[in-house]
């Protein structure tokens, strides 16, 4: 039983790291008032060019990532011409990113079908991974798992001790106070959500070069989806995403480990887990109505032109 | 300074023209992507688009595959004009399909008159039910209805995955996760000798002339629309915004749900994992590019399925992959949202002229 809870534990931080990723990507750009329903998209187009990079320049992952980011970046561009410059509904061009998304990836995806990539071998840390039990389980992980502790780390502190986090929360505050006291709404939107974009496209190159390294058409399936729904679940704060995005990546383990633990579901059932666990904690989340209006961006979804 | 200044109005001849815009910039970019894979654009976009209906079979084809796509975004359409977004009609259409299929399943062998209506029905109810999930979540716990219908359309893939590998498989089907062929009495009639065009689509001309008469004659559609433009309005006019949210919602998974029964009641004849080619996703670009106008919507549904059958003769005649179906329409619904910020607003002008020397000079004159 300890080994099976120690093999999911183990099992469950490379399994939260995209979500982890796409997540705060996706927090930052609400942050600002701005969302963008197209992780899904931009984590396949992450996805795909950089399993293409990692097989083409033969690097493997070291390029794989790089370059997921910056086609995850690029489509986040698309997203801000339409929804931040022509204010275009942000709904609707985030849910056309994706559609274009999972067209863009399975049209280039289809020359990749039979490669594999040989992933990254896990990095002990020292000393820490020498801890009896629970040390081999959290200190013997791929290099991007900690990368991502790192990038939340990085996304908390930013939000919370910086000047410019206290401008990008401003911006998604009250957006016409922020320009009207000479702050560049658009232009601070426009960074946040290329942050998004960038997150979001290291999160599904993470996916396809280190997670499962080789290319499925869908292979994201529904995870950048989830991540949008980690921020509700979030309240737009990074530590309850950490906590959110480990606790999703522990269910969407759980039907691999489903037997040993002596749990005799149908494998497809299981397999629904996580996405049914997402909207039982919308429900509870959104529930309460006050609590909600006091955490959400007060300028969420709403476009801003200055005049 | 933004590149862009508020209308004074809405331009109305700019929200019709935004389609065929966008369809115009689709091609143009099409063009473009064959010549970038080596194929003639004009031979390549004569393929996709003119040799499909080179036939009478093709006319079918298109009306076969527009059919499922015209229904669902006529439910669609009901919420969208109320701003309640359901994006997951795929998944109302699998349980849809689960249901009535269900029904053609648990009365194999019967050559009852029966099955085929009471397969509609079923799927149908169990559309609806799928859609009123996330309308009850809505309205009791104000859960977001974008992320719960999506999240609702992976369960139901499960679900029919479940059941084509488990309590619905068929017996003597080597082991493939499909249900058994249905029988005639579980199929649509076909119209015409020959084609696989089947009665399914008097539903959907059925819904097309049901959905006009609503939403230009009743009230009902007038109130959901208030509803959607000025929320604050439709509180104060005494609108319900829970009936709304309950309406929208039951009308789309009714639609999809049908949509459902119409294809493995029709050509799929089974119930598989590949029941729907992601017309419940294709069908929200329908609804938006016939700009929610029943009319409109067919022929945005015809253009659209032009694109799946364009998809699978350029696949076979130009060995482009399936997936080139998948990019069109998301380029097409990229155009056709950057046309549509030109309703709204139009480019700033570099220099304003000032509104008084204006008038001074037609007085002059």
């Amino acid at each position: 039983m300890l080994e099976h809870l120690l093999a999911i534990l183990a099992a469950t931080l490379p399994a939260a790291t995209p979500l982890l990723l796409a997540g705060l990507g996706e927090l930052v750009v609400e942050r600002t008032g701005v969302i963008n329903l197209g992780v899904e998209g931009m984590m396949l187009i992450g996805a795909i060019a950089g399993f293409a990079c990692a097989v083409e320049t033969g690097l493997g992952a070291a390029a794989g990532l790089p370059a997921g980011a910056l086609a995850g970046m690029a489509a986040a561009l698309l997203f801000a011409v339409l929804a931040l410059s022509l204010a275009a509904s942000q709904a609707a061009v985030g849910l056309a990113l994706t559609i274009f998304g999972i067209g863009l990836s399975a049209f280039i995806g289809q020359h990749y079908v039979s490669d594999s990539l040989p992933g990254l071998a896990p990095l002990s840390l020292p000393g820490f991974s020498a801890i009896p039990w629970l040390g081999p389980v959290l200190f013997h992980q791929d290099a991007m798992v900690y990368l991502s502790l790192c990038l939340f780390a990085l996304v908390w502190w930013g939000l919370a001790r910086t000047r410019l986090g206290l401008l990008l929360k401003a911006v998604g505050e009250a957006p016409e106070a922020a320009h009207a006291i000479g702050y560049r709404v658009v232009a601070l939107r426009y960074g946040a959500v290329l942050f998004g974009g960038a997150m979001a496209g290291l999160a599904g190159a993470y996916l396809s070069t280190v997670y499962t390294p080789l290319w499925v058409q869908n292979m994201t399936a529904g995870r950048g989806w989830i991540a949008v729904a980690l921020v509700v679940f979030a309240s737009w704060r990074p530590a309850r995403l950490l906590l959110g995005a480990y606790l999703f990546g522990g269910v969407t383990i759980l039907q691999f480990h489903a037997q040993g633990l002596g749990l005799a579901l149908p494998v497809q059932l299981l397999a629904a887990l996580p996405y049914l666990a997402t909207v039982v904690v919308l429900v509870l989340i959104s529930r309460d109505r006050r609590a909600l209006r006091l955490n959400l961006p007060a300028s969420l979804g709403k476009p801003f032109l200055p005049g | 300074m933004s590149l862009l200044e508020p209308r004074p109005q809405p331009s109305q001849r700019m929200r019709w023209l935004a389609p065929p815009l966008a369809i115009v910039l689709t091609l143009l970019c099409g063009a473009i992507l064959f010549a970038l894979l080596g194929k003639s654009p004009a031979h390549a976009l004569r393929v996709f688009f003119i040799d499909p209906l080179r036939s009478s079979y093709g006319w079918t084809e298109l009306l076969l595959k527009a059919g499922p796509l015209i229904l669902i975004a006529q439910g669609l359409a009901v919420g969208f004009r109320a701003r309640i977004f359901n994006i997951g009609a795929e998944g109302q259409l699998i349980v849809g399909a689960l249901c009535g299929g269900g029904v053609a399943i648990l009365s194999q062998g019967s050559e009852a008159a029966w099955v085929l209506p009471a397969m509609v029905l079923a799927g149908g109810l169990g559309g609806a039910l799928w859609g009123a999930i996330p309308a009850w979540l809505k309205t009791r716990f104000n859960a977001e209805e974008t992320l719960t219908t999506l999240m609702l359309s992976y369960v139901a893939g499960f679900l029919l995955a479940y059941m084509v590998n488990g309590p619905w498989r068929d017996p003597d089907g080597m082991n493939f996760p499909q249900s058994v062929m249905f029988g005639d009495a579980a199929l649509f009639p076909i119209l015409l000798e020959g084609t696989r065009l089947n009665a399914s689509i008097f539903i959907v001309l059925f819904a097309v002339l049901g959905f006009w008469l609503f939403n230009a004659r009743s009230l009902l559609a007038y109130q959901l629309e208030v509803g959607g433009l000025a929320p604050a309005a439709a509180r104060y006019a005494g609108f319900s915004a829970q009936r709304t949210v309950w309406l929208s919602l039951l009308l789309s998974g009714l639609t999809a749900g049908l949509a459902g029964v119409g294809e493995v009641a029709g050509p799929i004849g089974q119930l598989n994992l590949n029941l729907s080619p992601g017309y419940g996703y294709a069908a929200i670009i329908v609804a938006y590019l016939g700009r929610l106008h029943a009319g409109g919507m067919v022929l945005a549904g015809l253009l659209m399925a032009l694109l799946y059958l364009g998809g699978e003769s350029a696949q076979v005649a130009l060995q482009t992959p399936a997936a080139i179906t998948g990019l069109f329409q998301g380029l097409l619904l990229f155009f056709l949202l950057a046309a549509d910020a030109f309703v709204d607003y139009r480019l700033r002008r570099r220099s304003r002229p000032a509104a008084a020397p204006t008038v001074e000079v037609t007085a002059h004159a």
